[in-house]
């Protein structure tokens, strides 16, 4: 493709891996329709590493390490790594935090509604409506002028901090696995071997960094600029696991009853979505495009990455997660949910978004000040 | 001239894009500090009748020229 071209090819490749890898990681035992999903695999290695103790959501997913490395080698290798960071961090781990609540009220991250989507989830479809709303309140504010301010040029040890601690974490897992917790059932148990996750997610998380891959770019970029490029990629991800889901016979038709690690709960299933894009577009990406950015060097984006960690952990520990649908032994069927909780903290997350975006307006700040 | 240095996505296609609909330049220039932006810019600039020329200046840096096409 030209370079002025409107749909880069790689952004369709690394949509197509994207599918692939969470059609092959499910099938080698990642849980149902959640072959790849960011927030999850996030939250289970908060629970793996004890800082929340819900016993069904604790293993250290190699995606995550794999998706850091992918991105930091490609980058090194095409001379793009670059240490960069000050813009905003604090309000960056607050809002990392917020849309990892988020999309543990929904159980998902974008790429997992995506693959919930293709999977036949119509909760997800639910979520999408969600997100999308999410995405054009932010960009009422992107329009108003918000932003989080510039980042600098910082030593290289800041642009390290995530790929570092990710070797770290994959090396710890390999030699003692005993200091960590796993979960001995529900999804966290459930997973493909060690280094096929890590291998793939490499592969993945490289694609990703060479195509800007961004979930909520991509709608975004519809809206805003009327540029269909990234918005290819969420596409082609919902086609290939549509696609691969046939092929394979996982795809029963599109339903919301009672769909894998999935609840029917549609006003929190929405308003969880809202977060998670209202939130990803005021961090300039979403918690996939964070992994990848700050495998490229930017230290506002680890930052965000250890925002979404604390996140999953307060997620857990004060019971604001969503939980899934279920069936009981006598059949009676549980929609699933959130607590009031999570309603509360839903509410209280919706104050937050807004003040983080009026007074990150330049003019508006000034007026309140 | 618009300055995009440190700025992440997607502030620097907004900005570009307030220059663009404010004053309709024949010519605009644009500094930014990642590849990303670069091709985010060219994208839009040449979607709105722009010929885009990139220089890489010091430490990572661009220097974009937007030029109308005639």
């Amino acid at each position: 493709m030209g370079k002025n071209s409107k749909i880069n090819i790689w952004v369709l490749i690394a949509g197509l891996a994207v599918g692939i890898a969470a059609l092959v990681l499910t099938a080698l035992g990642n849980p149902k329709n959640m072959g790849f999903c960011i927030a999850c695999f996030e939250r289970d290695i908060a629970g793996s590493l004890g800082l929340h103790q819900a016993a069904v959501v604790q293993y250290v997913r190699p995606e995550i390490i794999g998706l850091v490395l992918g991105s930091f080698i490609i980058s090194l290798a095409t001379k793009e790594f670059k240490a960069k960071a000050g813009s905003s961090p604090a309000v960056r781990f607050i809002l990392g935090m917020c849309v990892m609540i988020g999309a543990l009220v929904f159980l998902g991250c974008p790429l997992r509604m995506v693959i919930r989507m293709g999977g036949g989830d119509l909760n997800a479809f639910v979520g999408l409506a969600g997100f999308v709303i999410g995405i054009l309140i932010g960009i009422f504010f992107l329009k108003k002028g918000f932003s989080l301010k510039r980042n600098y040029n910082v030593t290289t040890t800041e642009g390290l901090a995530l790929p570092i601690s990710s070797v770290v974490l994959l090396v710890l897992v390999i030699a003692v696995p005993s200091i960590f917790i796993f979960s001995e059932m529900g999804p966290g148990s459930m997973h493909a071997p060690l280094l096929a996750s890590l291998v793939i997610a490499m592969v993945v998380g490289a694609l990703c960094q060479k195509s800007r891959l961004c979930m909520v770019g991509g709608m975004r970029d519809v809206v805003m600029f009327k540029d269909f490029n990234l918005l290819s990629g969420f596409g082609v991800i919902f086609v290939t696991i549509l696609v691969g889901n046939a092929i394979l016979g996982n795809f029963h038709g599109f339903s919301a009853y009672l769909q894998p690690i999935a609840h029917a709960s549609q006003l929190w299933n929405l308003l969880g979505m809202v977060i998670v894009g209202w939130g990803s577009v005021l961090l300039g990406g979403c918690p996939l495009r964070q992994l990848i950015l700050a495998g490229e060097g930017n230290g506002d984006s680890a930052v965000t990455v250890f925002g979404m960690i604390f996140g999953a952990a307060i997620a857990h520990n004060f019971k604001l997660a969503g939980s899934a649908a279920s069936l009981a032994e006598d059949g009676t069927y549980n929609a699933g949910g959130i607590a009031d909780t999570g309603k509360v903290a839903v509410v209280i997350i919706f104050a937050v978004l807004l003040f983080v975006s009026i007074m990150n307006i330049p003019k508006l700040a000034k007026k309140t000040k | 001239m618009v300055d995009a240095r440190g700025l992440s996505c997607p502030v620097p296609v907004v900005m570009v894009q307030n220059a663009v609909k404010e004053s309709n330049p024949k010519e605009l220039e644009v500094l930014v500090d990642a590849k990303v932006c670069v091709e985010n810019i060219t994208r839009y600039a040449s979607s709105q009748g722009y010929e885009v020329d990139v220089k890489e200046v010091d430490g990572g840096e661009f220097s974009m020229t937007l030029k109308k096409k005639a």
